[in-house]
């Protein structure tokens, strides 16, 4: 069964300068481990190919529960300068959770 | 000495609404009200209007901010923070001392300065974004470090009504009253950290109280949006705090709007680095410990760092840009045409040129394979450059989509702004020396 990331887990973007930060947050505590196997950093970045030109980190934090996606070169120079429509990139908490599993 | 402190955070950024902070300072029974209105960017767009009126260049809602709050701030002993000083904190204090005259209140007002290093940089330190020299980005026009809690506790120590500052860091707006209250060490990194996580927490005002987190569908439904109110918390001596709202205002308090909240703009979230501490968030515990309440835990830390971020404001030129819009049978494809047709007569005098179908691809850059055909499309183009008359070029010959096609376009609009970019770097923090002046009316 596909399902999308976005109906067991929400997320918030923020930027420092052309960084993009997405946090994801499981509704249900027992879906870390599930975000955890599938979430990571590699599939991220095929997911965000075509938003983010850099590297992506995950930092996990298991005591929330939460992942933290830190994507380099995210935000086409960053919110000052970029002529993209969301400077900031704070739309794109919602293009992770378009995001497919399959459970 | 209070068990507990209860501070507020009445804006989380400098456009913000006005309202939720004067509901915080009427009936929030607060010790503390926090505005923090500055952004990157914010501070250099300040340092240009200061470099044309010397009396300018503190937040543009300063007066009306003031004006509102301080009759509630002084019946109820709350005292104000906020950096709203942005680059000219001292003409923002003397702005200050202006309303409370005419409005006949005695007001104390303590201004924090000595964040404004320009003079102190040669252009040929190195960007932290590029390993470039700072003047490679453009035209330097202002350089402001993050000043922390130690240079907003004297100012707190004068027993001023208002402390105004400039650029600090965000959680140390809120750090430094819970030092002055409890007396903790600066060098206590533990609890200089949870500090740290309850200034995070509150410092974007209603993006704690389910504002940004809310969706219509399923969980994330907040109640009552159109009166969100905005946070404050309850803060003990040994640095537990709940997070509430004021009884009767819109929006919610839970762990979950918390954990997004916490997890905003962190990169490493075990090393958030401020001028106070490297904070260490990995083992902090949100619980819900009432209707609306949230108690957090367990933030920790490591001992502050020897440099302070240097925000640094470059002229990048200006931003020309154009819309029209296409609706009806084939709305994409002329949109697509004109795109076309538009980026032919430009792409030869723009080296920074985009195109965007708003509508369809101009928000996250692509659709993830959705295609259905939209009933309606509105071409966006923008490019960047360095004269104003080339750029406003984009606007033009968007509008001249008009008559010289395709088919159907309409309600173009066309627009030039003036770009500010941000660049950072790293500054000794002893090179830096903080100065509190004490106004009164």
């Amino acid at each position: 069964m596909t399902i999308k990331l976005y109906d067991i887990a929400h997320s918030r973007a923020g930027d420092k300068g052309n960084t993009l930060t997405l946090s994801l947050i499981p509704y249900n505590a027992d879906d870390y481990e599930l975000l955890k196997m599938q979430v990571t950093a590699e599939v991220v970045k095929q997911h965000l190919s075509a938003i983010v030109a850099g590297e992506i980190t995950r930092y996990e934090l298991p005591n929330l529960p939460a992942l933290q996606f830190v994507c380099q070169q995210a935000l086409t120079g960053g919110v000052t300068t970029s002529l993209t429509m969301d400077t900031h990139g704070k739309s794109l908490s919602y293009a992770l959770l378009e995001m497919q599993l399959t459970v | 000495m209070k068990e507990t402190i209860r501070i507020g955070c009445g804006a989380g950024f400098s456009g913000d609404r006005l309202e939720p902070a004067v509901i915080l300072a009427q009936r929030g029974q607060l010790d503390y009200l926090v505005l923090e209105c500055l952004a990157e960017r914010t501070i250099a767009l300040a340092q240009k209007r200061k470099r044309q009126n010397p009396a300018l260049g503190y937040d543009p809602l300063l007066e009306r901010r003031i004006d509102l709050l301080l009759p509630h701030l002084i019946a109820n002993n709350v005292r104000l923070i906020t950096n709203m000083g942005a680059a000219n904190p001292l003409a923002a204090g003397q702005k200050i001392i202006e309303i409370a005259q005419r409005l006949t209140i005695p007001v104390t007002v303590a201004v924090v300065t000595g964040d404004d290093v320009f003079a102190q940089l040669t252009g040929n330190e190195s960007a932290l974004e590029t390993g470039n020299p700072l003047s490679a980005s453009g035209m330097l026009i202002s350089a402001n470090a993050y000043l922390g809690t130690d240079a907003i506790l004297p100012a707190l120590a004068t027993g001023a009504n208002i402390v105004i500052t400039g650029r600090v860091a965000d959680p140390s707006l809120f750090v430094a009253p819970l030092v002055h209250e409890f007396g903790w060490s600066l060098d206590d990194a533990d609890l200089i950290g949870q500090g740290t996580v309850i200034g995070h927490l509150l410092e974007c005002a209603g993006q704690l109280t389910g504002g940004y987190f809310a969706d219509p569908a399923g969980p994330k439904a907040i109640p009552d949006m159109a009166h969100l109110g905005h946070p404050f918390a309850d803060v003990s001596a040994n640095g537990r705090a709940v997070f509430g709202k004021v009884a009767g205002t819109g929006g919610r308090l839970s762990v979950a709007t918390a954990k997004e909240q916490l997890l905003y703009e962190v990169m490493d979230p075990s090393r958030y680095i401020t001028p106070d501490v490297v904070a260490d968030f990995t083992q902090v515990s949100l619980e819900e410990v009432g209707p609306d309440q949230v108690q957090a835990t367990g933030g920790r830390g490591t001992t502050r760092p020897n440099t302070l971020k240097v925000s640094v404001g470059y002229d990048g030129g200006y931003i020309g840009e154009g819309e029209i819009s296409y609706a009806g049978a084939n709305a994409l494809d002329r949109a697509q045409l004109a795109g076309t047709i538009i980026q032919e007569r430009l792409q030869d005098r723009f080296s920074d040129l985009r195109i965007d179908y708003i509508g369809s691809t101009s928000v996250h850059r692509t659709n993830f394979g959705h295609n259905p055909a939209p009933y309606e499309i509105r071409l966006r183009v923008a490019g960047r450059t360095t004269p104003a008359q080339l750029a406003a070029l984009v606007g033009e010959e968007v509008e001249a989509l008009y008559t010289n096609g395709p088919a159907g376009g309409g309600g173009a609009r066309k627009y030039v702004h003036e770009v500010v970019g941000i660049v950072s770097t790293l500054i000794d923090r002893h090179q830096l020396t903080p100065h509190v002046t004490v106004l009164q009316s």
